[in-house]
C-alpha cells in the first residue's frame, strides 16, 4: 500500500519535468515520457488493487480502510486541521484503477492523434497535472483534500480546454467551464466549511455522537457539497459548459469529460453517502429528482445535435445522472434493503468510463479523418475505417444496455434500484434507457452508414465537376487504434466483474443478480430504440424522418437549441445579474473604494514630500531625531500612560 | 570556575574555530590556494551549520548563569549562519575585483566576527556580556561598509554608520546602567523579578530599546539606514539589512520578555508607536526614491515593522511568527539584493529603479526571481512572503491589537505599490538599452537558487512553520 504514493507522485514529477523543461524535448521524447511514466503509474495502480482486494476481508466482512499516508498540513487551530494523505478503501482502489487504465489509453492515443500538433509537450504536462490531481482527488483522505485537488482538476480542465488557445471557441469554452464550475464550488466550500465548522473535523470518518450533535446542519452542508458535485459533474442547471468543453483536443474530452473528472461529483456524493443516507435522506431524494430530470434533459438534446462530440457530452450528461440517480434512489446502507444503488452507481461509473472513452477515442479517430466534428461530413465510413467501426458499435451497444456488453450490467442495477424506489421512476429511467439506444445509434447510423461523402466528391471530381482531388479517410494509426481495441475488449467483458463482491453500501459482499423482468424490460426498451434509430436513420434520412421532423419542427429546434438554457443563463447572468447587482458594486468600487484608495495615494504622496527633509544626510540632526525620539516616547510612557 | 564549560558553547566554539582557519589561511595561502579560499570558506561555513545544528539538543546554562542556550537558540544561530552563508556565496564576483581581492580574508573575518558577536547577544543572560556581543556585532560592521574605502560614498556610509552606532550603543548603555542602578545586578533572572515598572525602570527600558531599535533601523533611530545602506558595497548592505537586523530582533524578544516581562505593558506601548511610526513613514520614503539600494533601505524599515508586529505578542506563539518571518525575509532580501549585486556593475552610478526597465527582455530569469522576492516581500500568496505577513497579522491580532493590524494592512497596500513599480518596470516599460545579460557566477547561482526555493516552498511546506513552533520557548 505504501506505493500508493508513487501513483501521485510520478505524473506530478513527469508534469514538473515536461512543464520546465519540455520545451527542450523533443515531441517524440515528451510524449513518451509521459506516457511512461503513466505506464509505471498504471502498472503501481493495479498492483495495489490486486494487493488490495487480494488481502482479502478483514473479521468484520469489510475491506479494511486504509491510511498508509496522513500528514496534518495546516492546522487551523483547536482540533481542526487540514491534512494530506492517501485513503485506500473499495471505491478509492476502483477509482484508481479506472483513472489510470483510462489515462493511459489517452496518453498513448495522443501519441497519434497530437502529432505534430504545436505545443505537444506543453500538452502531455497538462495531462500529466490532471491526471496527478485527479489521483489526489480520489484518494483524499479528508473533505479539504479533496477541495483542493478539486479545484486542481477545474484549473487542469480549463488549460485543456483552452488548449488550442488561438481559436476564440476553446478560450470561450474555458472560460466557460472555469466560471461555471468554480461558481458551483463556491457552494461546495460553504458546505465544507459547515461541516467543519461544526463537527470540528474535515475528515469522512467522524463518530456517531458528534455527528448527531450536528445532524441539524448536516442537510445544508451536504446540499452545498452537492451543488459542488452537481458543477463538476454537469447537472441541470449547471451542465452548461461541459458541452462547450468539447472545443478542446478530443482525447482530453475523453479523459476529463467522459470518464474522470466528471464524474467527480458522483464520487463526492459516494464518499459522503454514509452521511446522505443517515443524516440527509431528503438531499439524497432530491440528487435523485435532480439525476433524473438530467438524464431525460440531455438524452433528449442528444438526439437532435449535429456535431458528434456534442451528442456524446450530452450522452455523458445523460450517463452521469443515471449514476446520480442510483445514489439518490438509495434509502439504507444495506444493499438487500435499499442501498442496491449505490453498488450500481459505481459500477456504472467503471463501466461507463470505459465505453464513453472508447466512443470518445472513437469520435477522435474519425475526426481526425474527415477533419470535421459535423455528421454532414461523414456516413458511410465503415468501410474506410474498419477498427474504428466495429470498436464504436461495441462501445454502442454497451451504452445502450445489450447483453453480453458492460452497460447492460451496471445500467440493469441501476433500473432495479430504480424500480426498488418507485416504479414511476424506474419507469421514467427506463424510458431514458431506450432514448439513450436510440440516440447512440442514431449517431452510428449517420456515421457509419448511409452515403459516403467522400464517395460522392470522388464521382463529381471524376466527371470534372469539382477540381480539387477529395481527401480520402483513412483508419488511423496504430497508436490510436490499439486504445480502442483494448478498451472495446474491456466493454465486452468488464459486465461479468462481480463488482458487488468488492463495492456495495454497506461494504460486504454482495452478489450481483438480475431480476428477470427487469432485465428483459430494458432489453426490449434498448431494443425498440435501435430499431427506431435503424428505420431512421439506416440509409441517410428517410422520407420517414423528414415527416417526423416536419411535424415537430419547433419541439426539435428547441431541443437543437439545448431548450435555451444556455440563453437562459446568459439572460440571468447578463441582464438580470449584472445590472441589479454588479453595476451598483462597481459604482461603489470605482467611487467609494477606489475613491479612498485615490485618497490614500494622494494623501501619502503629500506626506512623502512633507516627511522628506527629515533624511537630510546630516549626521548631527540624526542624532537629534534619534534622541528626540527616544525623550518623546520616555514622556508618552509616564504622562499619557 | 570549570574551564571545561567552554567546550559546551558548541556553536561559538565552532565558529571561532573556523574563524583562526580562515585568518591562518588568510596568513599563509598564496597563488592557487587563494583561489579556492571563497569555496572552502562556503564549505566551513557549511559544516559549521551542521555543528550548531546537532548536538544541542538540551539547555544549557553556563558560567553562573551569563550564558544560556536551547535549541531554539540554536536554531536561530544556525539561521543567521546560512543567510551569512547565502551573502557569502555572492559576494564572490565583488571580492575577485581588483580593488578587494587582496583584502578578500579581511572581508571574511569581519563577518565572522559579527557572527559570533550575534551568537553572544543571543546566548547572553547578562548585560555585560549583551553589550560586548552587540558592539562585537556593530563596530566590525562600519569597517565592512567602509570596505570599498577608495569610493566615496563607501567611505561616507562606514562614517555615518560608526558615528550612529556609537551614539546609540551610549544611549543604550546610560539606560543599562540605569537598570544596574535600580537593581544592583546585571543577570537578567535576578533583574525580571525586581523590575516593576517605576519612572527609572521606563526611562531605563525606553533608552534600551533606542540601542536595539538602531540596529533594527526602527524609526525614529533609523536615520542612517538610507545612507549606509547605499554607500556599503552591496553585499554589506545585504548582510546589514538580514542578518544584523535578524539578530537584533530575536535579541530584543528575548530580552523584552526575559527581563521586561513585568513592564509588557509599558514595551507593548512603545512597540506600538514604533511599530506604526516605522511602517508608515519608511513606506512614504520608499515610494519616492529611486536608487534601488536606498529604496531596500525604506523596505527593510517597514519590513522590520511588520516584524514588531510579531514580537508584540510575546508569547511563543508570537516567537514563531517572529523567526518565521525573519527566515522568509532573510530568502526574499537575499535575492533581491543578490540580483542588484549581479547588475551593479553595468551600472555607473548606482542601480536606479529605471534601469531595471526592459531587464524581463534582456535576462529572464533574473526578472523572474526578483519578481518573485518583491511579490514575497509584498506578501502575495502563494509565496513565502504571504504566510509569513499572515502569522505576524495573526500573533498582533491574538495580542488584541487590531487597531494595529489594520493600520499594518494599509500600509501593505502602499508597500504593494512601490514593490510593483520595480515589478513593472521589469515587464512593461520599454528600454532601447536594457542591461545586458548577465551569466553569474556559479556561487551567486547556488545562493539564488536556495533563496527561490526558500521563497517557493518556505510557506507551503507547513513542517517548517509547524517545526518552528515546536521550538518556540
Amino acid at each position: 500500500m505504501e506505493l500508493a504514493i508513487y501513483i501521485l507522485a510520478l505524473p506530478l514529477l513527469s508534469f514538473l519535468i515536461l512543464g520546465l523543461v519540455g520545451k527542450n524535448l523533443s515531441h517524440k521524447v515528451a510524449g513518451i515520457l509521459g506516457t511512461l511514466s503513466l505506464m509505471v503509474c498504471t502498472v503501481i495502480a493495479y498492483s495495489v488493487a490486486v494487493t488490495y482486494f487480494g488481502a482479502g476481508r478483514s473479521e468484520d466482512g469489510l475491506f479494511p480502510t486504509l491510511m498508509p499516508y496522513n500528514y496534518t498540513w495546516l492546522p487551523l487551530g483547536g482540533n481542526l486541521s487540514i491534512d494530506m494523505g492517501v485513503l485506500i478503501d473499495p471505491i478509492s482502489v476502483m477509482m484508481l484503477v479506472v483513472i489510470t487504465t483510462v489515462s493511459l489509453m489517452v496518453h498513448i492515443y495522443s501519441l497519434g492523434y497530437m502529432k505534430g500538433e504545436k505545443g505537444f509537450q506543453r500538452y502531455y504536462a497538462f495531462l500529466s497535472l490532471f491526471t496527478f490531481s485527479m489521483l489526489g482527488l480520489v484518494v483524499a483522505t479528508n473533505i479539504f483534500q479533496m477541495y483542493v485537488f478539486w479545484e486542481l482538476v477545474g484549473v487542469s480542465s480549463y488549460l485543456l480546454i483552452g488548449f488550442y488557445y488561438t481559436k476564440p471557441a476553446a478560450i470561450a469554452a474555458s472560460k466557460k467551464a472555469f466560471i461555471v464550475t468554480r461558481f458551483a464550488d463556491l457552494f461546495f466550500l460553504i458546505g465544507i466549511l459547515i461541516y467543519g465548522y461544526y463537527t470540528q473535523d474535515f475528515s469522512f470518518t467522524i463518530n456517531e455522537s458528534i455527528l448527531l450533535s450536528a445532524s441539524a446542519v448536516l442537510p445544508l452542508a451536504l446540499g452545498l457539497m452537492f451543488v459542488g458535485g452537481a458543477g463538476k459533474s454537469a447537472m441541470f442547471p449547471l451542465h452548461i459548459w461541459l458541452p462547450d468543453a468539447m472545443e478542446g483536443p478530443t482525447p482530453v474530452s475523453a479523459l476529463i469529460h467522459a470518464a474522470t473528472m466528471v464524474v467527480a461529483g458522483v464520487y463526492l456524493v459516494a464518499r459522503m453517502f454514509p452521511l446522505f443516507v443517515g443524516y440527509a435522506p431528503e438531499t439524497l431524494s432530491m440528487i435523485a429528482y435532480v439525476g433524473a430530470f438530467t438524464a431525460l434533459y440531455a438524452a433528449v438534446v442528444a438526439c437532435v445535435q449535429t456535431d458528434i462530440k456534442r451528442v456524446l457530452a450530452f450522452s455523458t450528461i445523460s450517463q452521469i445522472a443515471f449514476m446520480m440517480v442510483a445514489l439518490g434512489v438509495c434509502t439504507s446502507t444495506d444493499p438487500h434493503k435499499g442501498g442496491l444503488g449505490y453498488m450500481a452507481s459505481m459500477f456504472h461509473l467503471f463501466t461507463h468510463a470505459m465505453f464513453k472513452g472508447l466512443l470518445f477515442l472513437g469520435a477522435g479517430a474519425i475526426i481526425h479523418a474527415v477533419h470535421s466534428n459535423e455528421k454532414e461530413h461523414m456516413g458511410g465510413l465503415r468501410k474506410y475505417m474498419p477498427i474504428t467501426h466495429i470498436t464504436f458499435l461495441v462501445a454502442c451497444l454497451a451504452i445502450a444496455g445489450i447483453p453480453p456488453f458492460s452497460g447492460f450490467f451496471s445500467k440493469d442495477e441501476i433500473l432495479t434500484a430504480c424500480y426498488d424506489y418507485s416504479v414511476i421512476m424506474g419507469m421514467f429511467m427506463s424510458i431514458v434507457a431506450a432514448l439513450t439506444a436510440f440516440y447512440m445509434f442514431r449517431l452510428y447510423y449517420l456515421i457509419f452508414w448511409g452515403k459516403s461523402l467522400y464517395e460522392e466528391q470522388l464521382n463529381s471530381y471524376n466527371s470534372g465537376i469539382i477540381k480539387e482531388k477529395p481527401h480520402k479517410p483513412h483508419e488511423a494509426p496504430i497508436c490510436m487504434t490499439a486504445p480502442l481495441v483494448i478498451l472495446a475488449t474491456i466493454t465486452c467483458f468488464a459486465g461479468f466483474i462481480p463488482f458487488g463482491e468488492f463495492i456495495s453500501s454497506n461494504g460486504h459482499a454482495y452478489e450481483i443478480h438480475l431480476r428477470t423482468e427487469v432485465a428483459i424490460s430494458s432489453i426490449l426498451f434498448a431494443i425498440a430504440g435501435i430499431v427506431i434509430a435503424t428505420i431512421m436513420y439506416k440509409s441517410g434520412e428517410s422520407k420517414l424522418t423528414k415527416a417526423i421532423n416536419q411535424s415537430c419542427k419547433g419541439f426539435i429546434k428547441a431541443a437543437y437549441r439545448r431548450f435555451y438554457m444556455d440563453e437562459l443563463w446568459m439572460f440571468i447572468t447578463k441582464k438580470i445579474i449584472f445590472n441589479c447587482i454588479s453595476r451598483p458594486i462597481a459604482w461603489f468600487d470605482k467611487k467609494v473604494i477606489d475613491g479612498s484608495m485615490d485618497m490614500l495615494a494622494t494623501i501619502t504622496q503629500r506626506l512623502a514630500d512633507f516627511v522628506r527633509p527629515m533624511q537630510s544626510g546630516n549626521i548631527q540632526s540624526y542624532s537629534v531625531w534619534f534622541l528626540s525620539g527616544t525623550l518623546a516616547l520616555v514622556l508618552i510612557l509616564l504622562y499619557l500612560m | 570556575m570549570n574551564y571545561l564549560e567552554f567546550l559546551l558553547m558548541r556553536p561559538e566554539i565552532s565558529l571561532l574555530s573556523i574563524f583562526v582557519i580562515i585568518f591562518l589561511f588568510d596568513l599563509m595561502a598564496t597563488g592557487r590556494y587563494r583561489r579556492i579560499f571563497h569555496g572552502i570558506v562556503c564549505l566551513l561555513m557549511l559544516a559549521h551549520t551542521y555543528i550548531c545544528m546537532t548536538g544541542s539538543a538540551e539547555e544549557i546554562t553556563l558560567f553562573g548563569g551569563m550564558y544560556y542556550n536551547n535549541p531554539m537558540l540554536s536554531f536561530m544561530k544556525a539561521m543567521l549562519t546560512c543567510g551569512s552563508i547565502l551573502v557569502i556565496l555572492q559576494a564572490n564576483r565583488w571580492l575577485r575585483s581588483a580593488s578587494t581581492y587582496y583584502k578578500q580574508g579581511e572581508f571574511y573575518i569581519l563577518m565572522l566576527s559579527t557572527l559570533i558577536g550575534m551568537y553572544f547577544m543571543l546566548s547572553a543572560r547578562h548585560f555585560l556580556l549583551l553589550f560586548i556581543g552587540i558592539e562585537l556585532a556593530s563596530l566590525p560592521l562600519a569597517c565592512l561598509v567602509a570596505f570599498d574605502k577608495y569610493r566615496h560614498h563607501s567611505a561616507e556610509a562606514g562614517i555615518k554608520y560608526i558615528l550612529s552606532s556609537m551614539f546609540s550603543s551610549a544611549v543604550m548603555l546610560y539606560g543599562i546602567s540605569f537598570l544596574y542602578g535600580s537593581c544592583g545586578t546585571l543577570y537578567f533572572s535576578d533583574m525580571a523579578t525586581i523590575l516593576s515598572g517605576s519612572p527609572i525602570h521606563i526611562f531605563a527600558l525606553v533608552m534600551f530599546f533606542a540601542g536595539l531599535g538602531f540596529k533594527i533601523s526602527l524609526v525614529p533611530f533609523h536615520l542612517w539606514t538610507a545612507d549606509s545602506y547605499q554607500g556599503a558595497p552591496t553585499v554589506v548592505t545585504a548582510y546589514l539589512s538580514v542578518i544584523s537586523k535578524g539578530a537584533a530582533v530575536f535579541t530584543l524578544f528575548i530580552v523584552l520578555t526575559k527581563v521586561f516581562a513585568n513592564m509588557i505593558v509599558e514595551w507593548q506601548a512603545i512597540i506600538y508607536i514604533l511599530t506604526i511610526a516605522s511602517i508608515t513613514i519608511a513606506n512614504l520614503f520608499a515610494i519616492k526614491q529611486h536608487d534601488i539600494k536606498r529604496f531596500m533601505a525604506f523596505s527593510s524599515i517597514s519590513q522590520a515593522g511588520y516584524i514588531m508586529l510579531a514580537v508584540i505578542n510575546g508569547t511563543a506563539h508570537g516567537m514563531t511568527a517572529m523567526v518565521f518571518y525573519i527566515l522568509v525575509y532573510i530568502v526574499a532580501n537575499l535575492a533581491v539584493f543578490g540580483v542588484i549585486e549581479s547588475i551593479e556593475h553595468q551600472c555607473t552610478d548606482g542601480v536606479k529603479r529605471e534601469d531595471f526597465n526592459g531587464f524581463y527582455r534582456s535576462n529572464p530569469r533574473l526578472a523572474f526571481l526578483m519578481t518573485l522576492a518583491l511579490f514575497s516581500l509584498a506578501g502575495i500568496p502563494p509565496f513565502a512572503g504571504f504566510f509569513s505577513k499572515f502569522f505576524v497579522f495573526m500573533s498582533a491580532f491574538d495580542a488584541g491589537f487590531m487597531i494595529l493590524v489594520f493600520i499594518a494592512l494599509i500600509n501593505t497596500v502602499i508597500s504593494l505599490y512601490y514593490y510593483l513599480l520595480i515589478v513593472k518596470a521589469m515587464f512593461i516599460n520599454q528600454n532601447d538599452n536594457p542591461i545586458k545579460p548577465i551569466k553569474c557566477d556559479l556561487f551567486t547561482r547556488i545562493s539564488l537558487t536556495f533563496c527561490l526555493l526558500g521563497i517557493v516552498f518556505l510557506g507551503i511546506c507547513s513542517f517548517v512553520y509547524i517545526n518552528i513552533d515546536k521550538l518556540s520557548f
